[in-house]
């Protein structure tokens, strides 16, 4: 008797087909890669550099400006936070199916999709051809952001919510207002804490992308620092950021643990 | 306890008055840093320039409109290889981010002692960093084009599908673990029988759920020459071509939606 | 006190779930509403505080045709009728202090209840309901941390806070052990005797209903099929209801002129606040 495991695709025509497209794929792909070798055999160089900048962070020859780009990645990071999770709330209320009537329902979830399909860095271009550079176009940029995450999260979790314990309430005689505060609100708070703080994380990290366009934070610094081939400086910053969230994580660990 | 006797008549209160102290400062205090923070970011910022935000709103948008769809034959070459980019870059992170996991995992790290936190490290500083600011490095290393971002999108890629790869590892269910060990297996032989068949459906939703998120990530890559359709935005903006730029907008939209529909589609069919 | 003509429910795959119910419950009377899963008795309360809303009929609370209210009025006729649930439906996050109140909010504006600030009359009354439960070591407990029983015992508090004319009890003792079951059921009928309100229990247990009740009523697909005293219930009547099986076990021989009184679930300590009354 012979035993062979059956194939992971039943149908064999498929199976193969799917190897012959993924095989092709990458051939095409692989083959679209014009790699200039001249230039990467004068990176290797700059790629050890960076590397034993790494191992030297220099945070001082340009430390004013790491300074000044901390600072404003960080308030930007604070205040962006706290607007986007006080306008993210009642959003996401109205995009939950269970408690928004349809044409809230609908406006609300429009608002998300739009929030949530591009990159931030892209609504940081808008927002800083139309305010300007600075901190202000990148807080308005992670506010904007935060409502897409925080409410289309909040709006999930609404949805999944334990209908027995509102309809207790609903039962009580108590209005809408008092159904969310009472039914619903114990249910999703600790939720909603630890999504706003994984936000307030994320905002940090975005923050420092958003300056290369223009819109404030430690982003600018780093951009400069790297097009001059300061590696040290470059390091220096990066670990910096990587400190940060790791500080991050470890705080919203905490207070995680502390809500529950 | 909440329940303080006053006239001889108990009163109830959600919290001990030494509570609601605590409450009402812990708000008063975040509501300053706000402020103060506020004060600060605002300190240079132009108000003559955000007054003039709803005219310049309006400007762009008439700028903007209508997209000049005749640039659309220019931009599928660049889709491609924002395709390529996402789609290499997600393979190339995998293959880096399984063994990476493994020895993050507490049940499967060969040491808890040493391997295991510079696993973390790994994983932890490629999450902290923007694949934007990855491919800034990289570019600056090996030159613009598609290689930069894929490495880009693959070092990104490692921290996040390290990171819920290793949970999902140090969640599976240990008898059966147990229960392959106890026919004579090897540690391998364990990883094959045990472990892996445990995390496959997790590791197959979390690699296409980051290939969507790369897909969005890629569009971007350009901006700072690591190529892709990001390039084409770029050329777009310094020329200040706004009808180009809205295509590309709407481009980009469209490459989102379906990807998001694909792995919405793919991991629906896994789990 | 409470009336229901011709309920009916169709819900919107087409099920029919209640046909033409019509029943009048005086004041004071605790009824049993038993009868196979499916066959409507959760719909049936749900219909007469409109939880679910009923296709057609009308249900009946003393002057007040429940039917007929706008969302407003529908509200404030909710405060009268005190809901009990299968399993229990607390608010897990929130105190016991918490739940009983909020059976209050219908009566308390929107910004009294963000704040916690009940009418001092209602949460001496909390206190009392808890007291005669038997919870009031457990006041600022949270609701999770409770025992099956307990909960099931703020539920009931949290009904009595409603200062309802009429209890709906979904499944009391579904998710119960048999002793705490009995000694649920108990506390509800003797809390209705106090205070002469009407209820309408659903229960699966024929034998624990018989037990407690002063009348049963049978529902089969929607329908009333039996309608009586809980010695009526003979094998046939059970059969209508549920179908063919061997019921003399399930069949009280002789009437039981008290229940036997069991100790309390759990020794309650003696120190008793003193709640003004």
């Amino acid at each position: 008797m012979q035993w062979k495991k059956p194939p992971f695709i039943a149908n064999q025509w498929l199976r193969y087909g799917l190897l012959v497209g993924v095989v092709g794929y990458l051939v095409l792909g692989l083959n679209s890669i014009e790699v200039n070798w001249i230039r990467l055999w004068d990176g290797l160089p700059r790629g050890w550099a960076f590397v034993s900048g790494f191992l030297t962070p220099d945070f001082l020859s340009r430390g004013g400006d790491i300074w000044e780009g901390i600072v404003e990645s960080l308030t930007m990071t604070l205040t962006s936070t706290v607007i986007g999770v006080l306008i993210s709330v009642p959003i996401g209320v109205g995009a939950a199916r269970n408690l928004a009537p349809t044409p809230v329902y609908l406006v609300c979830r429009s608002v998300i999709a739009l929030s949530r399909s591009f990159q931030e860095v892209i609504i940081a271009i808008l927002f800083v051809a139309m305010v300007g550079f600075g901190p202000l176009a990148g807080f308005l940029t992670l506010a904007f952001a935060t409502i897409g995450f925080l409410a289309k999260l909040l709006a999930e979790d609404i949805e999944d919510i334990d209908e027995s314990q509102a309809e207790a309430i609903r039962a009580t005689g108590a209005g809408w207002l008092q159904l969310i505060n009472y039914g619903i609100q114990p249910q999703v708070m600790p939720r909603l804490i630890g999504l706003s703080l994984y936000r307030l994380d994320i905002n940090f990290r975005e923050s420092a992308v958003i300056g290369i366009v223009g819109a404030g934070g430690i982003g600018a610094t780093l951009n400069t620092a790297i097009d001059r081939y300061e590696y040290s400086s470059a390091a220096a910053i990066l670990i910096i950021i990587i400190g940060f969230v790791l500080l991050a994580e470890y705080l919203s660990g905490f207070i995680r643990k502390k809500v529950q | 306890m909440p329940i303080r006797d006053r006239d001889g008549s108990n009163i109830w209160q959600r919290r001990t008055s030494r509570q609601q102290w605590l409450s009402w400062f812990g708000w008063l205090l975040l509501v300053s840093l706000f402020i103060f923070c506020w004060r600060l970011m605002n300190e240079n910022t132009l108000w003559m320039f955000v007054q003039d935000a709803p005219r310049q709103v309006i400007d762009i948008t008439d700028r903007m409109t209508p997209p000049r769809w005749s640039y659309m034959e220019r931009l599928w070459k660049p889709l491609w290889d924002t395709l390529n980019i996402a789609t290499l870059g997600t393979l190339l992170g995998i293959t880096m981010a399984v063994p990476v996991a493994f020895l993050a995992a507490r049940n499967t790290t060969p040491s808890d002692r040493y391997v295991r936190p510079v696993a973390i490290l790994v994983i932890v500083s490629s999450r902290s960093i923007n694949s934007l600011i990855w491919a800034l490095l990289l570019v600056s290393i090996l030159g613009p084009g598609l290689l930069a971002g894929i490495i880009a999108i693959a070092l990104r890629s490692i921290g996040f599908i390290g990171k819920l790869l290793y949970e999902a590892i140090e969640e599976i269910d240990h008898s059966q673990v147990e229960a392959v060990l106890a026919t004579g297996a090897s540690g391998s032989q364990v990883l094959d029988y045990a472990i892996v068949p445990q995390i496959m459906p997790a590791f197959a939703g979390i690699s296409v759920f980051r290939w969507d998120i790369n897909i969005r990530e890629s569009t971007v890559l350009g901006l700072v020459g690591a190529g892709g359709i990001g390039l084409e935005l770029s050329h777009s903006l310094n020329t200040l071509a706004w009808p180009q730029v809205s295509l590309i907008f709407i481009v980009i939209l469209g490459t989102v939606v379906v990807s998001e529909w694909i792995s919405a589609r793919v991991r629906h069919a896994i789990i | 006190m409470l009336t229901l003509k011709r309920l009916t429910k169709r819900y919107k795959t087409g099920d029919l779930a209640l046909q033409e119910v019509t029943l009048d419950i005086p004041q004071g009377q605790v009824v049993g509403l038993i009868g196979p899963s499916g066959a409507g008795k959760s719909t049936l309360i749900r219909c007469i505080n409109r939880l679910v809303e009923p296709t057609a009929g009308t249900v009946q609370l003393k002057e007040l045709n429940l039917t007929s209210l706008s969302q407003t009025a529908l509200r404030r006729a909710r405060r009268h009728m005190g809901m009990i649930f299968q399993e229990y439906a607390l608010v897990e996050r929130l105190t016991v202090m918490e739940n009983v109140l909020s059976g209050q909010l219908g009566y308390v504006s929107f910004w009294r209840s963000l704040l916690r600030r009940f009418p001092t009359p209602a949460v001496q009354q909390a206190f009392a309901v808890l007291d005669r439960v038997g919870l009031l070591d457990h006041v600022d407990k949270r609701a999770d941390a409770l025992s099956g029983g307990q909960r099931q015992r703020v539920g009931i508090a949290r009904a009595l806070l409603q200062n309802p004319d009429l209890l709906l009890v979904d499944e009391p003792t579904a998710s119960l052990d048999p002793k705490t079951s009995r000694q649920i059921m108990r506390l509800i009928t003797e809390i209705c005797a106090e205070r002469q309100l009407a209820a309408i229990i659903n229960i699966h247990d024929v034998a624990l209903a018989q037990l407690f009740v002063q009348r049963i009523i049978g529902l089969r697909q929607g329908q009333v099929v039996y309608d009586g005293a809980p010695d009526g219930l003979t094998a046939e009547v059970l059969t209508d209801i549920y179908g063919a099986e061997d019921w003399s076990a399930t069949i009280r021989k002789e009437p039981v002129e008290e229940p036997p009184v069991a100790e309390e679930e759990e020794p309650l300590p003696e120190k008793k606040l003193a709640v003004a009354r």
